[in-house]
């Protein structure tokens, strides 16, 4: 009997994957979806196409993630051709009304999400042959954490986990980062905490999830995790507007709060990873 | 609009007569109501195993992937078991192919017994069951799985008249972890790992994976929400007042109950 209650631990979920990180990739996590994350991307990659770095933005979820909903674009040719084979990588590139480069996965991806060795290597052929073209290229990833969205994190050198202080989605943020410390062995997490109230909320945020990690989660000693608090991008009624209009809040209203936020952002991630890995 | 009498309903008809559990109206009623009801009873029917009643394996999966969605959406546990009959061959090599559908039958309904109303049991295959579980906590698990497996041991089958047997089965279990979007062959797959392990160390067990470490325990959501918990009014305004959408109603629960 004691076999039954204690199986051993050896079943490993075949699901995990080591890291193997390639440079000038964030991926923009949160786990669960509705906590703007789509938003922060492509507002993000507006910014930092703004500040003059050639940026290309993938919908690494294979077709489920809201990129082209949120952008208003529906290529003809998307990654669903480029791994068919009907389509060169090129051919798949669209230039986003933001000024940056988007690469959209198309709905028929969905047949994907089961990651194959063969899905697996594609994925990383088309980021090798992706990376050397731009400054830097951010992973927006779907709701849930499917096989394929922590396949593709696990390629990208840094993450920003996007969150709300809704208790919902602290708990959601919570399980991704033990996931990525855990299945990924990452030791920095970066955090972006939206649709914040007041001043100073996005820190206290972040400050309580590095307590409850600190306390919870054994890592190897000498290896803490280090959640690194990158700014709050305050309720905004002009976000809900943009979205609405599918209009991207930093072209279309540069001057409130919540575009003001994203672009302290750009800023930050620029001189944190941009700079370094140039 | 559509002809009755162009329509060749009489093989449906035939089919559906022959299935105790289908009611058909007469042809008397309305061309609608008729209609409509021969084509309810087909669904019902194309979702039935016609041995056992159980959920047959098409059903199965429409139930699984549906699972895997509320999952993701909502964070519920859910388990996946997949039960396979030990020595299922000797029945039939020693009773007959007869004694082996009743024993088949005898499962089935017991199985179908053990579990909730809204969990659902399905033929996967020859002898092999599957039974998914939704909203079913990891400390649920082994002991669901553990009451199935010994209810199956304590049950004697008349396989004729004067012979009644015991079977035993094995039970590999894999739960959609929380948040996760799975697909339908991985989830089963990682069951069936668990399966062959209880069939190849023994039969007659239950083995069912363990969690990946994504799960947030009662302790870790308490020292999260902690400062939600001091009734600060601002965080629960701006809580309630979020358009974002479904989570809201959650927020206030668990700023309410910690």
């Amino acid at each position: 009997m004691s076999d039954v209650l204690n199986p051993p631990q050896d079943n490993v979920a075949p699901t995990a994957v080591p890291l193997k990180p390639l440079g000038k990739v964030l991926a923009v996590t949160s786990g669960k979806g509705g906590v703007g994350k789509t938003f922060v991307s492509a507002n993000l990659a507006a910014a930092l196409a703004k500040r003059g770095h050639r940026v290309l933005v993938l919908d690494a979820d294979l077709g489920l993630a809201n990129l082209d909903v949120v952008l208003n674009l529906y290529p003809k040719v998307t990654l669903h051709d480029v791994f068919t084979g009907k389509a060169k990588l090129e051919e798949a590139i669209v230039r986003a009304p933001g000024g940056f480069s988007v690469l959209l996965a198309g709905s028929g991806m969905v047949e994907y999400s089961r990651l194959t060795p063969e899905v697996r290597d594609d994925f990383l052929r088309i980021m090798n042959g992706l990376i050397p073209h731009y400054d830097i290229v951010l992973l927006d990833t779907g709701a849930g954490i499917s096989d394929v969205v922590l396949f593709a994190v696990s390629l990208a050198s840094e993450v920003l986990v996007v969150a709300t202080p809704e208790p919902t989605s602290l708990t959601d943020a919570y399980a991704t980062i033990k996931v990525l410390v855990g299945q990924q062995k990452r030791q920095t997490i970066r955090m972006v905490v939206n649709q914040t109230a007041r001043l100073g909320d996005g820190r206290a945020i972040t400050t309580q999830l590095q307590q409850v990690l600190d306390r919870f989660v054994v890592t190897e000693p000498g290896r803490p995790i280090r959640l690194i608090h990158m700014g709050d991008i305050p309720s905004d009624p002009s976000v809900r507007q943009a979205v609405m209009r599918r209009q991207l809040l930093i072209q279309s209203m540069p001057g409130c709060p919540a575009a003001l936020a994203i672009s302290q952002l750009a800023i930050k991630l620029e001189e944190t990873i941009i700079a370094r890995v140039a | 609009m559509i002809d009755m009498r162009d329509l060749r309903l009489d093989d449906a008809r035939a089919l559906l007569e022959h299935d105790p559990t289908c009611s058909l109206p007469e042809p008397e009623e309305s061309p609608t109501v008729y209609v409509q009801s021969v084509v309810d009873n087909l669904c019902e029917l194309s979702l039935k195993d016609p041995l056992t009643g159980l959920a047959n394996r098409r059903h199965f999966r429409n139930v699984l992937s549906r699972e895997i969605d509320a999952v993701a959406r909502s964070g519920d546990s859910a388990l996946l078991l997949m039960l396979d009959i030990d020595h299922f061959k000797k029945v039939n090599d020693t009773y007959g192919h007869l004694a082996g559908d009743r024993v088949l039958q005898a499962i089935a309904n017991c199985l179908a017994a053990c579990v909730r109303p809204m969990d659902t049991v399905a033929r996967y295959g020859g002898e092999e069951f599957a039974a998914i579980l939704p909203n079913c906590p990891a400390s649920f698990g082994q002991i669901v799985a553990e009451r199935i497996r010994e209810t199956v041991g304590n049950l004697s089958i008349f396989v004729s008249p004067l012979v009644s047997i015991q079977v035993t089965v094995s039970i590999g279990g894999a739960y959609a972890p929380e948040w996760v979007r799975s697909t339908t062959a991985l989830w089963t797959d990682r069951a069936d790992i668990q399966l062959y392990r209880a069939k190849s160390e023994g039969r007659n067990r239950v083995y069912i994976e363990q969690q990946r470490e994504i799960a947030v325990s009662a302790e870790e959501k308490s020292m999260l929400f902690g400062h939600l918990s001091l009734g600060d009014p601002a965080w629960i305004e701006n809580a309630s007042s979020d358009a974002s959408g479904a989570a809201t109603g959650n927020a206030i629960n668990k700023v309410n109950s910690p």
